[in-house]
């Protein structure tokens, strides 16, 4: 292929890449993708259109569909999106900066080691939302401890990616970097943070949904507006259609929320192999 | 982690050495050391609220909490009157268990593990079908990406609109909610079974099913275990978020019911009671795991 001039070799990449199969490959795996969905969609609307259930406990997907549009163009869909992001936002952030500065403590220095050890084996795995009714009564109904909750269940799964990230970077480039003359300082930006970052990236991937989900339960326990409080009041009043289109609001909004954090993976981590494709799901 | 050995290591290492006396004491001083940091934060907690630093409203004296966790665990009511013999006995126990946060404890528990039963023995089912049969994989697999990312919580409002106030609409949540992480173990467990061992078997003469159950089930086990973690994990969190929003027992519906009341202690004995079982649970598992899993080495 080398002794090829450049045309021809251009030629014969193309012939070789054959893209008409790759776009034909592409849209039978989004067909294979989308028949299912579709399929489900369907046995639902014939599941209510043939009256297999009551329209109470299974309402017809057009009439979610109308709730939903209603939702859209009154603006309480805005509203309750936005509200319910900008807690979980909140929280996620906060949570995620001190739970990278502190892994990085515990991992650096042995004292900081050894306080938080034990408080993140006992709080890793034991159920926080528990706590809502705690930070109620500390920190009152309103935005303020829906965020800290989210805060207490999101800072630990960075907490443990961040501290197993950086002690599992490379002795060795630790080592070449000192011997080479780096500060403390260079160190931690220049070899530790980027060789802990994929790492630490995957616990913020998983602590982004933790977050939107601990908003949700907690605006469902303590009501009012956002997408939890405006679901759980639509049970409460026998609307099926506005929980089922809650649902729906929910899933999208968390689907978009996973999918974006893969997307500034993909872009943040352009350099690291494993941002190619992790396709097993 | 690297520098110093785990508890779990230590103890091992004890058994097979000729030294236990001095290992166990070696390790009683090593487990101090270690959870100092909770002791230590206890006494932040006591000695914050003794000395007036923080309203014993908003944190209630770690002692008092001790106290109400103790009277909520015997009954209210006064001990019956029994006769004599094993009839006097069973309604003695059967009064002695009745305390607030024994009965509501069951109630729990018995949610927790009856939807999470559900759940590991189907989800594994579907999963390994997924990897062992392809038309199932290409049924499930877009079904399964969809209902993954989605917040379980969020269906709290339908099961209590299907299934009530009761033990069921906790049990249906807790099963759909930690159906899918073990599904999703099992399938990519099951996929990653060496195929040569799987060829080797169907040469020898093992028959599809045979291989499935023989082959392909234990090299996806260690797998499914750790699937089987996180959903321990979540029907814990499931369970406690349906109970504070929509019951009528359990131990969430209980720190739901003492907050609105205002007894404070009370409420904090029961959410640390919640974490204690939820972290004890995450423990035991982890032990079984071990258990399990020790051909591996």
């Amino acid at each position: 292929m080398t002794n090829t001039g450049g045309a021809t070799a251009a030629l014969l990449n193309f012939a070789e890449e054959r893209p008409f199969d790759r776009w034909f490959e592409q849209g039978k795996r989004l067909f294979m993708a989308a028949f299912p969905i579709v399929v489900l969609l369907g046995a639902w609307y014939e599941a209510t259109a043939l009256h297999l259930t009551t329209a109470f406990l299974l309402p017809s997907p057009v009439a979610v569909a109308e709730r939903m549009w209603t939702d859209t163009t009154s603006g309480d869909l805005v509203l309750n999106i936005g509200l319910t992001l900008y807690r979980a936002f909140v929280g996620f952030v906060i949570a995620a900066s001190v739970g990278v500065v502190v892994g990085i403590l515990i991992a650096r220095s042995r004292a900081v080691h050894w306080f938080f050890d034990p408080i993140i084996s006992v709080g890793f795995p034991m159920p926080k939302v528990a706590f809502l009714p705690i930070f109620m009564l500390w920190f009152g109904l309103y935005d303020t401890s829906k965020i800290a909750l989210v805060i207490f269940d999101a800072v630990f799964p960075v907490l443990t990616a961040t501290v197993a990230a950086t002690q599992g970077v490379d002795r060795q480039m630790l080592w070449s970097a000192r011997m080479l003359g780096a500060s403390e300082k260079q160190l931690l930006w220049e070899i530790i943070m980027p060789a802990a970052f994929p790492s630490i990236m995957t616990g913020l991937q998983i602590a982004l949904p933790i977050s939107l989900i601990v908003t949700i339960v907690a605006e469902m326990i303590m009501g009012g507006p956002g997408l939890g409080g405006s679901m759980i009041a639509a049970s409460r009043f026998a609307d099926s259609p506005g929980v089922f289109a809650g649902i729906i609001e929910i899933a999208i909004a968390g689907y978009c929320v996973v999918k974006g954090m893969a997307m500034v993976r993909r872009r943040l981590l352009v350099w690291h192999q494993e941002a190619e494709d992790p396709t097993t799901v | 982690m690297t520098t110093e050995a785990t508890t779990t290591d230590e103890v091992t290492e004890i058994e097979t050495s000729g030294y236990a006396r001095v290992e166990y004491r070696r390790l009683a001083t090593t487990t101090f050391v270690r959870y100092l940091p909770l002791l230590i934060l206890a006494a932040i907690w006591e000695a914050s609220s003794r000395l007036g630093l923080v309203s014993t409203l908003a944190l209630p004296p770690l002692d008092t909490v001790i106290t109400s966790w103790f009277s909520l665990l015997v009954p209210s009511n006064p001990a019956p009157a029994t006769a004599a013999g094993l009839s006097g006995a069973l309604t003695w126990i059967g009064w002695a268990l009745s305390g607030d946060l024994i009965t509501n404890g069951a109630d729990s528990l018995w949610r927790l593990s009856a939807g999470l039963a559900m759940a590991i023995s189907i989800g594994t089912a579907i999963g390994v079908l997924m990897a062992w049969y392809k038309p199932f994989d290409i049924m499930m697999n877009p079904i399964v990406q969809v209902f993954y990312p989605m917040p379980k919580s969020a269906l709290i409002p339908v099961t209590v609109l299907w299934l009530g106030f009761g033990h069921w609409s906790k049990i249906v949540l807790i099963f759909i909610g930690c159906m899918l992480p073990v599904t999703l173990s099992a399938y990519n467990g099951a996929r990653g079974t060496e195929q040569f061992l799987v060829w080797s078997a169907r040469s020898m003469g093992a028959s599809r099913r045979r291989t499935l159950i023989e082959v392909v089930l234990p090299s996806a086990l260690p797998e499914i275990m750790s699937g089987i973690r996180t959903a321990l994990a979540l029907s814990f969190i499931l369970m406690v978020a349906s109970e504070l929003i929509v019951a009528r027992s359990g131990l969430g519906y209980m720190v739901g019911w003492l907050g609105d009341g205002g007894v404070y202690d009370a409420m904090f004995a029961v959410v640390l009671t919640i974490s204690a079982l939820g972290f004890a649970a995450d423990r035991g598992y982890l032990m079984l795991m071990k258990r399990v899993l020790s051909w591996r080495e």
